[in-house]
């Protein structure tokens, strides 16, 4: 089945084969490379939205082969693809800007940007991937290729950090190749969206499912940093801080959150999970990451591994709403796959501006550092409230569909989780405001700046400020006007309604 | 008819070698010049390599036991004086070990063959598949196989040879010749001992333990090549879990394990044969051939690296190469005969597979302390290689047609 298969392959070669190209560009070629770089993404973000009002019309598009009998590779864009693939190629286009800023004569650049590239191609691939098997090879795909991001630096804590990423992804991965190859022993091929598949074996082959399905949450819980598997999402934080932004906001971590949303709504069909029983497991292990990495977050001193432990418990909420067995719980998740990227991404490149401009890495060196960065730290700011679900910001409409998603599922005990979590946002991230904006620091004559080092004209480098104002102003404006059109809010409801709701 | 055999099978194995060899071959003329071998003994390697393709392609081609067993003493010889071509220290002493232990292979096939002759005249296999064979009769020629192919735990000898050869000598080898005695080895079973099934499980568990004992020593070692060599003793293991899932299983099952097998062993070729032809760059580069040396070498021999890592991830079964397709079907294979054992031996296999490799990268990314001079090598060599390299990998999604040709077990 071949719709439109041009615009699919563009877009998934758009950031592919420019990652062989940066390969071939020497070093020293800073504007072929930020040229080559800029061009790709703004292409692929043109690209991915023609596909987003294609799809919107009711287009379809579709690329498929088969790779041996019973195997084909299939791509395709549905409202729920398009959505995860609208993200990352926005978020695309300013991580780029970021890191460019934000390397600048730093060694090894074009070794980052060509697997960068490569990176944000698997995210893509995963995002329009149309069945389990062109899921996995994406996934694998986007291990490898964030594997050199996060051991940019060479140094022996980066190194660490990438054995530990591996050993974790790699063991995760193996564990979702032998789910798949199982799902297809038991069923042959399901592409996404047959979800009468599954629906139709018998209830001899229920405790099959069940098994398969714990290994499949297993495999994808890795890394979508469900606990007990998010060890190496904390030690992660020593890459460079545009990689940590990627991270957090669509590559890895989103992806595992994904192909759990795929799983539920795709292949098992959210009728059969709730019939099942996977739910209310599913259910658990959401609330309780939640409110563990919440807890660990407000252990850290360290701006990023705080930010890393409010990763782990925020990604969770969108496992937390799909298993709310109703629409409103599907809106929230779904809606929170694209407020909690844009959201950390805001407040990894804050924390990267702080440690880029000033040298701070800890929570106590921001005393007063709004007045000295208030573009930034207002970004921040806007970040943080919203994790905490303060409205109008994005995170606030997640928590209220939640909510509102927890009592239509019969579920009341999750309001409790959902307030909890709130008042530990509020209690990790409200010290960190208060710092910015009310204590004296070096501007007042308390202490001085641990390394200050005067990017820019602005109070830093353009590069690096830009981006840091442009994705905060997307998470105000995407709550602000959640009732437009193309929001995140308005195209979840349009997907829960079109796709999810019998 | 000594060549009833030459079906899809046999072609694309065929076909293979031809590559494998012609690519070493070409590799090999800008290799010896840049790493500056004794001509005199660099002329050798071209008429060796020849005969070792036409015995190569005779074997692949035959369906008569008689032939199998001479080509495949040919292929063991022309191997030997391959290995022998450096005049190294450490080459005579591994080829002499080689030597004895081919040759200690063919002490048990020839009397295996001739008291095979003594009950059925006619050796070709067709006429062979009404024979029946004892077990210690089968445990004899399986044994000799297993010596050729480095078949855990008679793997010994296969190390130092791969260390110390020539590259585009060790790419052949690694890639092919020990191949050829898995072939023979299949073809026997298949015709001889379908019946044989704990044999065959004794085999799967030989190939589990091979698997896991030479990823741990691959992951051990602290030269370059020795990481390679190892691996190849881990490949090994996985062919021989064709065995219990072939015989004795349903016939779905039997096709899937067949053409996976394959597969791997087609992938598996072209990838250990990029791998070699990236480590020779890299090893000349460097003029060192630790692990440690590689620290830096992503700056200057970025090519080289590369080929490394494609191989690496056709070998891992990582997607989408070709060996990941292999792995795939295995699993399948096995979920589908409910043999969980080889499940847990490939996710291990996978997992130490992993280890080993990014321990390898892992050196590349750490930053050198002094700016060391490297010569970087003709990029002729590296382009090579990454020929090979793209075809393991474009093996994977374009696997449909290899598949077909392979088609279903005898």
């Amino acid at each position: 089945m071949n719709d439109n298969p041009g615009l699919l392959l563009a877009a998934l070669a758009t950031s592919l084969l420019v990652a062989p190209l940066i390969f071939l560009l020497p070093e020293r070629a800073w504007l072929a490379r930020t040229t080559l770089n800029l061009g790709a993404a703004l292409l692929k973000l043109g690209l991915v939205a023609l596909m987003v009002a294609g799809v919107a019309r009711g287009d379809s598009y579709a690329l498929g082969f088969t790779v041996v009998e019973g195997v084909s590779f299939q791509l395709r864009a549905d409202p729920l693809g398009i959505m995860f693939a609208g993200l990352s190629s926005l978020l695309w286009l300013f991580t780029t800007l970021y890191a460019i800023g934000y390397l600048e004569g730093s060694p090894n650049r074009k070794r980052f940007f060509g697997f960068f590239s490569l990176c944000v191609a698997s995210t893509l691939g995963i995002a329009l991937a149309g069945n389990l098997f062109t899921f996995l090879l994406f996934y694998e795909l986007l291990t490898l290729s964030t594997y050199p991001l996060v051991v940019h630096r060479g140094t022996p804590k980066a190194l660490a950090a990438g054995a530990t990423y591996l050993r974790y992804t790699v063991s995760g991965g193996v564990l979702l190749l032998i789910a798949v190859v199982a799902l297809h022993v038991l069923a042959g091929e399901v592409n996404f969206g047959q979800r009468e598949v599954l629906a139709e074996l018998g209830p001899e082959h229920h405790a099959w499912l069940i098994g398969i399905f714990v290994l499949l949450m297993l495999g994808l819980g890795v890394k979508a940093a469900l606990v007990p598997l998010h060890g190496w999402l904390p030690q992660a934080m020593v890459a460079p801080a545009p990689v940590s932004a990627l991270l957090h906001a669509v590559a890895v971590v989103k992806a595992g959150a994904f192909g759990i949303v795929r799983v539920v709504y795709d292949v098992y069909g959210i009728a059969l999970s709730y019939e099942l029983g996977l739910l209310a497991g599913l259910a658990i292990a959401a609330s309780f990451t939640i409110l563990y990495g919440s807890l660990r977050a407000l252990a850290q001193v360290d701006i990023k591994r705080r930010l890393a432990f409010s990763t782990v418990s925020q990604v969770s909420y969108i496992m937390l709403g799909i298993s709310l067995f109703g629409p409103m719980g599907t809106i929230a998740g779904l809606a929170h796959l694209l407020h909690q990227g844009l959201m950390k991404v805001t407040l990894f490149f804050c924390a990267g501006n702080y440690a880029e401009e000033l040298g701070i890495h800890r929570i106590d060196e921001l005393d007063g550092v709004g007045r000295r960065m208030p573009g930034t730290s207002l970004a921040f700011t806007l970040g943080a409230l919203g994790m905490i679900g303060i409205p109008p910001l994005v995170g606030f409409l997640s928590k209220w569909y939640l909510g509102m998603g927890a009592i239509q599922a019969g579920m009341p005990w999750v309001i409790a989780v959902l307030v909890a979590s709130s008042l530990l946002n509020a209690a990790y991230f409200l010290p960190i405001l208060y710092r910015l904006w009310f204590k004296p620091g070096p501007l007042e004559g308390c202490g001085a700046w641990p390394e200050e080092r005067r990017l820019g004209r602005l109070e830093t480098s353009a590069w690096l400020l830009w981006p840091v104002l442009a994705t905060a102003a997307f998470s105000l404006l995407a709550g602000v006007f959640a009732g437009l059109p193309f929001s995140p809010l308005s195209w979840a409801s349009l997907i829960a309604t079109q796709e999810y709701l019998p | 008819m000594p060549f009833p055999h030459a079906d899809g099978l046999s072609l694309l194995l065929m076909a293979l070698t031809t590559l494998v060899v012609g690519a070493s071959t070409l590799h090999g003329v800008r290799y010896l010049q840049a790493s500056g071998a004794p001509r005199r003994r660099s002329l050798l390697l071209w008429p060796l390599l020849a005969l070792l393709w036409l015995a190569l392609c005779t074997l692949f081609a035959s369906g008569h036991l008689v032939v199998q067993y001479l080509v495949l003493e040919v292929t063991a010889l022309c191997a030997v004086a391959l290995m022998l071509l450096p005049g190294s220290q450490a080459s005579q002493v591994a080829g002499r070990r080689y030597l004895l232990c081919t040759l200690s292979g063919s002490l048990l096939l020839l009397p295996s063959v001739a008291w095979l002759a003594s009950q059925q005249p006619d050796l070709s296999l067709v006429a062979l598949a009404e024979v029946e064979v004892a077990p210690w009769w089968l445990a004899v020629i399986s044994a000799g196989l297993l010596i050729k192919m480095a078949g855990f735990p008679l793997h010994g000898w296969l190390p130092p040879a791969h260390a110390a050869a020539w590259v585009p000598v060790s790419t052949v080898h690694a890639a092919l010749v020990i191949k050829a005695a898995f072939f023979m080895a299949v073809s026997v079973w298949t015709t001889l001992a379908p019946e044989a099934l704990s044999g065959a499980q004794l085999l799967g568990w030989l190939g589990s333990v091979a698997i896991v004992w030479g990823s741990l020593l691959a992951w051990r070692q602290t030269e370059l090549k020795g990481v390679v060599a190892y691996s190849t003793v881990a490949q090994v293991g996985y062919l021989l879990l064709l065995f219990p899932l072939l015989f004795g299983t349903a016939e779905a099952v039997a096709t899937l394990a067949w053409q996976s097998t394959w597969l791997l062993v087609i992938s598996h070729a072209l990838a250990k044969a990029a791998m070699f032809m990236a480590v020779g760059s890299l090893v000349l580069a460097m003029g060192r051939g630790d692990l440690a040396g590689l620290s830096g070498v992503g700056q200057r021999l970025p090519l080289s690296l590369l080929v490394f890592g494609l191989a690496a991830v056709s070998l891992l079964g990582l997607p989408p190469s070709g060996g990941f397709t292999a792995k795939w079907m295995l699993l399948h294979a096995a979920i589908l005969a409910q043999q969980w054992q080889w499940v847990v031996v490939v996710a291990v296999g996978t997992l130490l597979g992993a280890a080993y490799v990014f321990r390898v990268f892992r050196y590349c990314f750490i930053v050198p302390e002094q700016e060391q001079t490297m010569r970087v090598p003709p990029v002729t060599l590296d382009i090579i290689a990454l020929l090979l390299a793209l075809a393991a990998m474009g093996l994977g999604l374009a696997a449909a047609p290899v598949v077909a040709l392979i088609g279903g077990p005898p």
